[in-house]
């Protein structure tokens, strides 16, 4: 919750967004019984680009991204991901979910595998990749994350930070084109938020295109190419990070922005 | 330490209570005494009833198991006569419990599982059903349960004449209940060897498949491709080797049924009664196990791609089945220990067939009492080697 946990002083990395869409959302709404969550949201993603998410709790963050693949479902309105209409056609969810990776605030890793059984089990059974390649794979991906010598350890054996960034090594050994975010610092301590957020930076700087719901603004400022306001289920506002934290048009945003930076 | 060596009287005896307050010591000390406390009063015990069995006149010893029994036995698996000896009785006694005992819990365990389960239906008359099942099962008493079985249910069939038939091969009467007797003809043995062939290469299949997934990424449909080599290459040598196999079904010749096997109604409620009132500890212990396994272990699965039946298979159920097993085991030994309440219907299990008329004859109570215990125990060690070995196994590693 603070701009001081990245550096804030650093550069806003070199954004790669190409016009080609990856994710379309026109008029999506959703309700949990009565409760309207999700109303009329529009949501156009271009390849490479990287998108913050905040807004209040229960404003429907999580959900709006979970709606992206399908661990919840919308009721009205349209959802595109790679070109894939989002419906009950089983393939079609498949598709998405293969190339769509996805990190948790609770990291969500599989406590009876190890860290490399982790990272291969999608691989092994969902792309039918030979072991040894999986494996290969999967130790580029740790490496690249800063954990290779954790391999042959349970989850459980890992401090919180270890554990979230085993997380995202687990997605990306599904070689996605998209990576979604929910919060996945919240459950950190303060001292090993850093380190995961330095591999989202790094991710970042490949040309991932990322959907990240995070409170770290910090983040924010360094990293998105646009910052998406959500309140009771709407898009207030989205702008890129320096128009948005220095000139915020609505005054929800501005209330929001004053009680976040007031920490 | 090189103070203390030099050893002045008050050093010393500082260094005692030092030595005292290491936890180690400590905890050899409470060993020790506890140790010795148990075989004080072992051996008080020991002595007091021997002296109280001579000042009764009561021989000791386990000379008396060769000797005859002399007591028929209401209903035997293995085959007995009046003239055999109390041995063969304990045998006998032993038998008769394991065999109700694996039979309730092959079909409890199964029940159990279909229960829980269903417990976790989202189809609301589905889980009440099972709620409902368990909860009214698992609070009456289990001897109320065999009681109700036997006197409310098996007693008041009708006799062998007005038996319930199916398909003139199962009958059931107040006698017990009736099955056909398989008989293998010559050449039977050769399909008992494909059936063990079978399994080798089921076994083998599934070595292979995983083998070759590991190597080349490719999948196999094991589950399928090895229920065929289960059952089709025993029916196929069955049938070659002509069929060596008849059925000696039961019959109505006068007042009673002959042939066939057949097991007596307190079999049955026994059977019943365990069965179904260890089934609803069971389900819960499949709920439980199942709920414990947080909702976030298959949205991490689907997210990457992973079908349900695959997020079950590799993700759910091997974490499920290390709170499922051990409940499960321990409700195994219960069955066995509770299948001890025969004695309350007069099913010829080991405490009945031992325990009452065997010591009541024999009057060797110690020796009698002992041998009982030893053989529960043994089942019950058996199963707790066996579930720390699992548990060993398949622990989480945490830090
Ligand atoms: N399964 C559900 N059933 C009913 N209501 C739900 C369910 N999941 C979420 N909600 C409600 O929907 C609203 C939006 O939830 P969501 O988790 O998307 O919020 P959020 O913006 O991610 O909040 P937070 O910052 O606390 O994570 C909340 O009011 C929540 O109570
Ligand atoms: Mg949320």
């Amino acid at each position: 919750m603070s701009l001081e946990t990245l550096d804030s002083g650093q550069e806003h990395i070199a954004s790669a967004i190409s016009d080609e869409v990856v994710i379309e959302l026109s008029k999506v709404n959703k309700w949990y019984g009565e409760f309207h969550v999700l109303k009329d949201i529009d949501l156009t993603v271009y390849k490479g680009e990287r998108i913050v998410i905040c807004g209040p709790s229960g404003s429907g963050k999580s959900t709006l991204i979970r709606c992206i693949n399908r661990l919840e479902e919308h009721q009205q309105g349209d959802i595109l991901v790679n070109g894939v209409t989002m419906d009950t056609n089983l393939k079609n969810i498949d598709a998405i979910r293969r190339d769509v990776g996805m990190v948790f605030q609770s990291f969500n890793l599989f406590p009876h595998l190890t860290v490399l059984e982790n990272c291969t089990l999608a691989p092994i059974w969902v792309r039918n990749t030979p072991k040894a390649e999986a494996d290969r794979l999967a130790m580029q991906l740790l490496e690249r994350v800063k954990i290779p010598e954790q391999a042959a350890k349970y989850p459980g054996q890992l401090s919180g930070g270890q554990q979230q960034r085993v997380a995202i090594a687990r997605s990306l050994a599904m070689n996605p084109n998209i990576m979604l975010f929910d919060e996945p610092t919240s459950a950190l301590d303060p001292e090993m938020i850093s380190e995961v957020l330095d591999v989202m930076v790094g991710l970042a700087e490949s040309g991932m295109t990322m959907l990240v719901v995070t409170h770290e603004m910090g983040f924010a400022k360094r990293v998105a190419d646009r910052v998406i306001f959500m309140d009771q289920g709407e898009i207030v506002e989205q702008n890129t990070p320096g128009e948005f934290f220095n000139n915020p048009k609505s005054d929800r945003t501005k209330l929001f922005l004053s009680q976040i930076l007031a920490h | 330490m090189a103070v203390l060596e030099k050893g002045s009287p008050r050093r010393q005896s500082r260094s005692i209570i030092e030595w005292l307050n290491d936890e180690r010591v400590r905890s050899v000390l409470y060993q020790a005494i506890v140790a010795i406390a148990v075989i004080a009063v072992a051996r008080y015990l020991f002595v007091n009833t021997s002296e109280n069995l001579q000042a009764r006149g009561m021989s000791s010893g386990f000379d008396f198991l060769s000797g005859t029994a002399g007591f028929s036995i209401a209903w035997t698996v293995l085959p007995y006569e009046a003239g055999d000896s109390y041995f063969r009785v304990y045998l006998v006694g032993i038998v008769n419990t394991l065999i109700v005992s694996l039979v309730a819990i092959v079909f409890a365990t199964l029940l159990g599982f279909i229960m829980g389960i269903m417990r976790l239906s989202k189809n609301w008359l589905i889980s009440k059903i099972a709620a409902w099942y368990v909860e009214i099962l698992r609070n009456t008493p289990l001897l109320l349960q065999i009681l109700f079985w036997f006197l409310a249910v098996f007693s008041l069939l009708p006799p062998p004449r007005g038996s319930f038939g199916l398909l003139d091969m199962f009958f059931l009467n107040n006698r017990g209940f009736y099955m056909p007797a398989p008989v293998p003809g010559a050449g039977f043995d050769y399909t008992m060897i494909a059936i063990l062939l079978a399994i080798a290469a089921t076994y083998a299949v599934a070595v292979w498949a995983k083998k070759r997934q590991m190597a080349t990424g490719q999948q196999f449909h094991t589950f399928w491709v090895g229920l065929g080599i289960l059952f089709g290459l025993p029916i196929l040598v069955f049938l070659a080797t002509g069929s060596p196999l008849s059925f000696d079904f039961a019959a109505l010749k006068g007042f009673n049924f002959q042939g066939g096997v057949s097991v007596p109604p307190a079999f049955c409620a026994l059977l019943l009664a365990l069965m179904i009132y260890h089934s609803a500890f069971m389900a819960e212990a499949v709920r439980a196990g199942i709920l414990s396994v947080s909702h976030g272990q298959t949205e991490a699965a689907y997210s990457l791609g992973l079908r349900p039946g695959m997020t079950l298979r590799l993700v759910i159920i091997p974490q499920a089945m290390r709170a499922v097993v051990p409940p499960m085991i321990s409700n195994w030994m219960n069955v066995v220990k509770n299948s001890s309440l025969a004695i309350a219907i007069g099913y010829p299990d080991l405490v009945a067939v031992y325990m009452q008329t065997s010591l009541n004859q024999s009057g060797h109570a110690i020796e009698i009492v002992a041998m009982v215990m030893l053989f529960y125990m043994s089942v019950s060690l058996t199963i707790s080697m066996a579930l720390n070995y699992y548990n060993k196994l398949v622990q989480l590693k945490e830090r």
